[in-house]
């Protein structure tokens, strides 16, 4: 089956503004008749439980966490993208449209970009209207910074906690209307089950993580904002709860998966350091504005990096790319670090990492200058590294840290399952095969702010669905799996802890799906994965109760979410025979070892239908057209 | 290392509590404190144990997650740093650590380390925003903010929530925590219309929730990892006054 957009024709420029003309509005005293489930309470997820709130539907919103204001948005450091044009430096909606469609390799959809282009606007007057300290200069009016992909100055920032800021302004949005009694929130909550009645997502099955109470929830629409599925590596970025559980389910009830395998990896995470660690911490890429990358020319240098003159530095980003840099996208930066440690000129322990040098900048813009833009950013450095960036330079590695993939909406943000919803890195839309940085906030935002609270009123409008309850029988099977599901896990009583798994998993999925990727080694995990599969189902742990806080047991059904998921992420790596954007395929490169794009085979995306235990799964396919854009291999040089 | 753990257990928020003893060898100094309590779980488990039930999630210091008292202060000894920033070349092999949930009536302890801070959730429901619906807002730059204005809002705006303020303080008190909200929207012109309301409601619903009072100890800004000033007390109270006394 091919897949429809149901995007709007004609002029880019006016779609939006024309389709919203056209989409059907729920009279406002009719709204307050609407519940809206809300899952997830990160950017995404609060801005539209907030706003659907604000327009007067009846919102129940779900997070996992003890409270919406810890959702992972919070982590995000550098900023915000938008078209604002403050710096008159030449940015308009047209060129954050153009940039983000050629960062994503080309394999996103153009309606969808251009609208996120022209909200990114509205974001910004919304939070700093919410109170958002964003940065400024001394005439009192906003600051912007660069970001990698991008030739203007268009980041907004609030220091290196930007994604803090915008969370606590839409959680403070979120908040007002929990007060007004128009939003019911339940935190410590996990959506386990999507219920479909009648082709249309109806509700959820959840399970109170304090208790262990299974809860059914019946709703007029299902929106998902959880986040991304970086945690299948095990060591991410990604907060240690990020989880894939509740698209996972979604897709197991009918949600195309669309592009796993579009994976981003973030060039600037500090290197591991043992069998030990439990997740990676990224420092933000804006550190690439003023920090200059280099390694050792010699290979296995181990000189202190004070001792090794400038003619023994190889700054290769700045010698292979100079017209972009040290600013280049974050794929070709992790590639090339990638590279050049496994051509033997990393640095630090197993010579996985490279050098981040602020030396020069200090020395053109003083200490104190330096020490404003990134203060916590080296503090953050220092305390898990033991080294201080002011005197050595910093070391970093590459690491798993967005998702492009998930699951696959239309125009207006729905799923193919009417009713579900799905917004923020949850869904698929907006970044092709690879984010730039700063845009995932504006994503985000953009969704939940400006873009789900009008389309939802037209799916809600133009349905005319049977009043059900919690007694439906769609909602007691569903129980009655999720229940069944707990029992097994509790009563397997293996040899293994869930997180052994989990490591294991995550070992195969970096070594055979990560930075670079062959037939050869997705063959090889695609063989490994059932076989893990096999033995977490007969020898995990999983000790206590039901009806108790049991974090093992969280932990289990989400580590199962993640081996099947990572199956599909494999699947449709091996499909995929080109490279583009996060997805490397070695088979697939230019002589200078880019990556080659096959456009006349693979411009489109592959959205999975799920098709039960042990069956393969379908590909759909959206045709990506390109009317406004004219395709060509993404050049940085 | 080797090291003792002293960790309080709790089943569930109604069982008695106690202190268990836990000897942990083989630690390295690079892992953080809680990799160390991963470490020891994993452990646990194997031997049919119940593993230590705590919460954390980014592990990088910004989302509040985590709490856990050690050796008698919230986040441990470092100063600006929160648990799960804490790492263990910080401590000796041979030392004996305790580890307690953050203890405040208001925080009600749910299992082990896991504590409830809902009571957070609810002084910002009551008044930690500036109402303004989506949509309604005026072009972002045609109201400038002078910078240093700018800069202590946001000094304010980087409390993460975690509530080590109340576990710090002999009063269990959550001034510093409603303080910085006061302050943050205080400092900013679009906080000017609700700012007298808003104090006195989050003043209100912070006492309603079983705080104590502040009676200006400071341990709070001591153990807060974000380093929030004792200055943000001062401009809540000025607020709170003020309001006191020109609100009807």
């Amino acid at each position: 089956m091919e897949l429809k957009s149901n995007a709007p024709s004609g002029p880019l420029e006016t779609a939006w503004e024309r389709h919203r003309d056209e989409l059907k509005i729920v009279n406002a005293t009719n709204k307050r008749k609407y519940t809206v489930i809300v899952v997830g309470s990160g950017l995404a997820g609060a801005s539209a439980a907030a706003s659907l709130a604000e327009l007067g539907y009846n919102v129940e919103c779900y997070c996992f966490q003890d409270s919406p204001r810890r959702a992972h948005s919070i982590a995000a450091q550098g900023g915000i993208n938008a078209a604002k044009n403050y710096q008159n430096d030449g940015d308009s909606v047209y060129r954050l449209f153009y940039d983000t469609i050629k960062g994503g390799d080309f394999r996103s959809r153009e309606s969808n970009v251009y609208r996120l282009a022209q909200v990114s606007v509205n974001i910004i007057d919304q939070c700093v209207a919410q109170g958002v300290p964003f940065a400024r200069e001394y005439g009192g009016y906003l600051d912007n910074r660069s970001f990698g992909g991008a030739q203007v100055s268009r980041t907004f920032y609030a220091r290196g906690q930007t994604g803090q800021q915008l969370l606590l302004g839409a959680y403070s949005a979120l908040s007002r209307q929990i007060g007004l009694g128009n939003v019911k929130m339940f935190p410590r909550t996990e959506m386990l089950d999507l219920v479909v009645i009648d082709g249309r997502a109806r509700g959820i099955v959840t399970r109170d993580l304090v208790t262990g109470k299974i809860d059914c929830r019946v709703g007029d629409a299902v929106v998902l904002g959880t986040g991304g599925y970086g945690n299948v590596f095990y060591l991410s970025t990604n907060a240690k709860g990020c989880n894939t559980s509740a698209i996972w389910r979604a897709h197991k009830k009918g949600a195309y998966f669309a592009n796993p395998c579009y994976t981003q990896i973030h060039p600037t995470c500090i290197p591991v350091s043992g069998d030990h660690q439990s997740k990676l911490t990224l420092m933000s890429e804006s550190l690439r504005n003023d920090g200059r990358i280099w390694v050792p020319k010699k290979k296995g240098d181990d000189r202190s990096p004070d001792q090794i003159p400038e003619a023994d530095r190889d700054y290769y980003l700045e010698r292979k790319y100079p017209s972009y840099g040290n600013l280049v996208p974050r794929d070709v930066a992790s590639r090339n670090a990638k590279q050049v440690c496994d051509e033997g000129h990393g640095v630090g322990p197993g010579g996985l990492g490279v050098y981040l040098d602020f030396s020069d900048a200090v020395k053109r813009l003083g200490a104190a200058v330096i020490r404003e833009r990134y203060g916590n950013l080296f503090d953050m450095y220092n305390r898990i590294t033991g080294e201080d960036p002011n005197k050595v330079p910093m070391r970093i590695y590459p690491a798993i840290h967005y998702t492009m993939g998930g699951l696959w909406v239309d125009y207006n943000l729905m799923s193919n399952v009417p009713g579900l919803f799905v917004v923020g890195e949850a869904n698929f839309s907006d970044h092709g095969a690879n984010r730039l940085g700063a845009s995932a906030l504006m994503q985000g935002l953009a969704d939940g702010y400006f873009i789900l609270p009008y389309t939802i009123g037209d799916y809600l409008a133009k349905s005319k669905s049977a009043k059900v309850g919690a007694d439906h029988a769609a909602f007691q099977e569903s129980t009655k799996a999720v229940t069944e599901q707990i029992k097994r896990f509790l009563s397997i009583r293996g040899k293994r802890t869930v997180d052994s798994f989990h490591k294991e998993l995550g070992k195969i999925v970096w070594d055979d799906c990560g930075m670079a990727r062959t037939e050869k080694s997705l063959k090889h995990a695609l063989g490994r994965i059932p076989e893990l599969r096999a033995e977490f189902w007969k020898n995990v742990n999983v000790l206590g109760g039901n009806d108790e806080l049991n974090q093992s047991l969280e932990k289990a059904g989400r580590v199962a979410d993640f081996i099947d998921l990572a199956e599909l992420m494999c699947r449709d790596a091996l499909a995929r025979t080109e490279s583009c954007g996060g997805h490397f395929r070695e088979e697939s490169q230019t002589p200078d070892g880019e990556a080659l794009r096959d456009d006349k085979n693979f411009s489109y995306v592959a959205a999975w239908e799920y098709k039960g235990e042990n069956q393969a799964p379908l590909m759909h396919k959206e045709v990506l057209t390109f009317e406004n854009i004219h395709l060509a291999q993404r050049s940085y040089q | 290392m080797n090291l003792t753990l002293i960790v309080w257990r709790q089943p569930d928020a109604k069982a008695q509590g106690q202190l268990v003893k836990y000897d942990v060898a083989d630690i390295s100094p690079d892992m953080s404190f809680l990799e160390m309590l991963d470490v020891l779980n994993e452990r646990l488990i194997q031997k049919g144990e119940a593993p230590i039930a705590f919460d954390s999630d980014c592990r990088e210091g910004i989302c509040g997650t985590c709490g856990m008292v050690i050796n008698g202060m919230a986040h441990g000894p470092l100063p600006a740093t929160t648990a799960c920033q804490l790492h263990m070349r910080h401590f000796k092999d041979g030392d004996t650590i305790t580890i307690e949930p953050w203890r405040a009536n208001a925080f009600p302890v749910l299992k082990d380390l896991v504590v409830d801070r809902g009571a957070f959730d609810r002084i910002i429901q009551a008044g930690g925003f500036v109402s303004v619906r989506t949509g309604s807002a005026p072009e972002a730059n045609s109201l400038p903010v002078p910078k240093p204005h700018a800069d202590r809002a946001m000094d304010a705006a980087a409390c993460i929530g975690c509530g080590a303020c109340v576990a710090a303080c002999p009063n269990a008190s959550a001034t510093l925590f409603t303080a910085a909200k006061i302050s943050h929207l205080g400092l900013l012109p679009q906080g000017q219309p609700e700012r007298a309301r808003r104090a006195l409601a989050m003043v209100s619903q912070m006492d309603k929730e079983g705080f104590g009072g502040c009676t200006n100890i400071g341990e709070c800004t001591a153990a807060c990892p974000k380093e929030i000033s004792q200055d943000v007390i001062a401009r809540m109270n000025r607020d709170y006054l003020k309001a006191s006394v020109t609100e009807v």
